[in-house]
């Protein structure tokens, strides 16, 4: 009986507890539909099926103690531009798990990081199509005294096909601990200096099925970081080593690999100050050693390089951590000006520039022995860097609020890429390098209504390439690097709350079709005209938007030209492919 | 006999009080900020769904790489002294920027004055958790941490409506 009433009391409890916490369901939806055209002077295809449809909707179900989550992911047929590993209707993730101060645990799609994540990341992405959970159990535990332990075990999710989730062939197991030194002691709380230290090891399980090559099967990652914090100096640091790990990304060699990072930060009311470096060495990793693209990623390798936001800068010439190798620096200052008011106005003006590196590893390839087995390819070592350049960017911006309605900002980029090792751009030569000039207006022309307007120019350099004339002599010329010169103009116009209206061009100067064919060779079968059917002088792409937003409904329709990249318009930045056509698209949260 | 009533009268007490705690909060019940661990720029641990704050709290949903995110919270800061005077409304910036970006918060945040708290949902789990599709996305949300009013995007002007929305709640609370 004194059972039964325990039980009873701990049910009432619970109701109690239940009130005062409250479950929470939460979730989303979004849906995109495409009608595309053919458009053979931006290289854009029409599907087969014309009509494009992508859905998705989260439920997640969180009460402080238990929680469980599902997403629903339908591609009817997929949207332009996502990866062939979305297909068909199903379930896309689901998980259920229980926590509390003490322990944490989760069965079913885990999203996880370990430190930096360099060693382990599991992520998604949903604008990219980027999903890599690993499906199995984590648990969580803390202790107490600022200590926390983190163990994950599983398959990660390496596509979606016919809508069942399709695992990755390796097993993959992790293991973190993380230790917040000033936790340990309560009169350590308030110091001054603050530090945290963690380490990770993450394995790998692969049977091999090779049989020219002995491989490693269990292929493991391990190492350590601190993050440190006085007053108003940041420091932290992380390196993970990675065993022997042959595979499709390195061409089976037996080196070890590594990846490490350092930031360092300063900051005070109106002065930020950030600097960075980052060394990676054969760092791909992956639970399939025979994957490519996006697919299985265990860790992640962070570009070391300011996210534009401007479209020219921001889609036209990106760049991505070589996972192969590579050395990156970066450095970044805000300055908020305001003493002077008549040099730096009212309101002052904020000034940030922005300088970002990378080169390729110094290696020594002298200890490679075709007689010896060891596999082993080159040497290096940790920030061991050659003097060959893949990555520059040099930027800076004005920003400043002339009064109350009215804004400025003037932005410059100067960019320099080394197009033979990220082949970003598909006609460019060697090096590519561009000058980006931007200019942005804020207009609040009342309460509700504002308007915004981006200019952009893009000039880029010149290369000698071999061109064929109308008599058929082929001559060496000095011509554009790439697509050649753009321009880009945008007007946007908003209702606060409900509406946006924007209108945009981005203009291909190279009056020819040709700009898009392999070495500027023209192609008579492809004629230059816009949307509008009209032949105007440069390649256009004009982008028509409408959105209506209700509290957290959004409804969006665009017609037009679109490139592929970051897409900031009507108050949202979203990542897009390159298409013409209608997008209509609805996203609701609850 | 007595044991089956006491059992009876118990079991009619659980039952009654789960209901009534339903009925009483409506379908709003669940409708609540999640709980999810998060590290605040200091690095300290925090729960979302438990702040310990007095007042009513707004997140918004940010990162470095977002234009009309940074104009909304720029502008918000102007007018934040004043909000937080007469509503005693704390605002949590939650940044979604991952390990790429994520260094230069710290430097945006200080850079540009802003006083609110700064969260780090370096992973997207609270993003998830709280049913963002893209950035900006802001909610309001009262001392008992049911989700009152929320918009997604910004355009000059919204933080208006928001603003409207924050007094109407702390009108309602007293």
């Amino acid at each position: 009986m004194k059972t039964t009433y325990a039980l009873l009391a701990s049910v009432l409890t619970f109701g109690a507890w239940a009130q005062q916490n409250g479950p929470a369901i939460n979730g989303n939806i979004e849906t995109t539909f495409q009608y595309l055209n053919e458009d053979p002077v931006i290289e854009a295809t029409q599907p087969p099926q014309k009509g494009l449809l992508n859905s998705y909707m989260n439920v997640f179900y969180n009460d402080g103690k238990f929680k469980a989550g599902l997403r629903m992911e339908s591609y009817l047929p997929r949207i332009q531009g996502y990866p062939s590993t979305f297909d068909g209707t199903g379930l896309g993730m689901r998980y259920i798990g229980y926590q509390n101060d003490f322990v944490d645990v989760t069965l079913g799609s885990i999203y996880e990081q370990f430190g930096n994540g360099l060693a382990f990341r599991t992520y998604e992405n949903r604008a990219l199509g980027y999903d890599n959970f690993l499906d199995g159990a984590r648990v969580i535990i803390k202790p107490g005294r600022g200590l926390k332990i983190k163990g994950v075990y599983g398959y990660q999710r390496q596509a979606f096909l016919e809508g069942q989730i399709v695992h990755g062939k390796g097993l993959v197991r992790g293991l973190d601990a993380e230790w917040n030194i000033n936790s340990f002691k309560e009169s350590w709380k308030n110091k001054k200096l603050n530090v945290t230290i963690g380490a990770s090891f993450v394995s790998k399980y692969q049977k091999d099925d090779r049989e020219d090559l002995i491989l490693p099967e269990n292929v493991g990652a391990y190492g350590g970081r601190i993050a440190m914090r006085y007053k108003k100096f940041t420091l932290n640091g992380e390196y993970i080593f990675k065993g022997q790990d042959p595979s499709f990304d390195n061409s089976d060699i037996y080196n070890t690999g590594h990846a490490a990072v350092i930031n360092f930060g300063y900051s005070q009311k109106g002065l930020g100050i950030m600097l960075a470096a980052k060394s990676v060495d054969n760092m791909s990793f992956r639970s399939d050693r025979d994957e490519k693209l996006q697919n299985v990623l265990i860790n992640y390798l962070p570009a070391m390089n300011k996210v534009h936001s401007y479209n020219l800068v921001a889609s036209l010439y990106p760049w991505a951590t070589q996972p192969v190798g590579e050395i990156a620096y970066q450095g970044e200052i805000v300055y908020t000006a305001k003493k002077n008011k008549k040099v730096f106005g009212k309101y002052g003006t904020t000034f940030n520039a922005n300088v970002s590196t990378a080169y390729r590893p110094n290696r020594d390839v002298s200890v490679y022995n075709p007689l010896d087995s060891n596999g082993i390819a080159y040497k290096t070592g940790v920030f061991d860097m050659s003097d060959s350049l893949y990555w520059r960017d040099v930027n800076f911006s004005i920003y400043r609020k002339l009064n109350k309605a009215l804004n400025l900002r003037v932005s410059y980029f100067n960019i320099t890429m080394n197009n033979n090792v990220n082949k970003v751009a598909a006609y460019g030569k060697g090096y590519i390098n561009v000058n980006v000039a931007v200019l942005e207006v804020g207009y609040k022309i009342n309460k509700k209504h504002s308007l915004r307007g981006e200019f952009q120019t893009l000039f880029i350099n010149k290369v000698e390439e071999h061109v064929v004339d109308s008599y058929g002599d082929t001559t060496l010329q000095s011509v554009l690097n790439d697509r050649g010169n753009w321009i880009t103009g945008l007007i946007e116009y908003n209702v606060s709350p409900h509406w946006f209206f924007s209108v945009m061009d981005q203009i291909n100067l190279e009056n020819k079709a040709s700009v898009y064919s392999v070495n500027h060779i023209v192609d008579p079968s492809v004629k230059n005209v816009d949307i509008f059917g009209a032949n105007l002088p440069g390649v256009h792409h004009f982008y028509f938007s409408v959105g209506y937003i209700r509290e957290s409904t959004r409804i969006t329709i665009g017609y037009g030209r679109q490139r592929a990249g970051l897409f900031c318009v009507g108050g949202i930045c979203r990542t897009v492919p390159a298409s013409n056509g209608l997008t209509l698209s609805f996203t609701q949260s609850f | 006999m007595k044991k089956l009533l006491n059992l009876t009268f118990a079991l009619f007490m659980a039952s009654t009080s789960v209901l009534f705690a339903q009925e009483e909060e409506g379908h709003k019940s669940l409708h609540k900020v999640p709980s999810v661990k998060l590290l605040d720029m200091d690095g300290n641990e925090v729960n979302t769904a438990d702040l310990g704050f007095d007042g009513p709290v707004i997140f918004s949903f940010w990162a470095t790489w977002c234009s009309p995110c940074k104009r909304e919270l720029n502008t918000i800061q102007d007018l934040y002294v004043d909000w937080q005077e007469e509503t005693g409304v704390t605002l949590v910036a939650v940044s979604i920027d991952d390990e790429r970006t994520k260094n230069g918060v710290q430097m945006y945040v200080d850079g540009k004055g802003w006083e609110y708290l700064v969260l780090m949902d370096t992973n997207s789990d609270f993003k998830r958790a709280m049913g963002v599709n893209n950035v900006p996305h802001t909610f309001l949300v009262d001392t008992d941490g049911n989700i009152v009013y929320s918009h997604n995007n910004y355009a000059p002007g919204d933080e208006e409506l928001l603003y409207e929305h924050l007094l109407e709640l702390v009108k309602k609370d007293k």
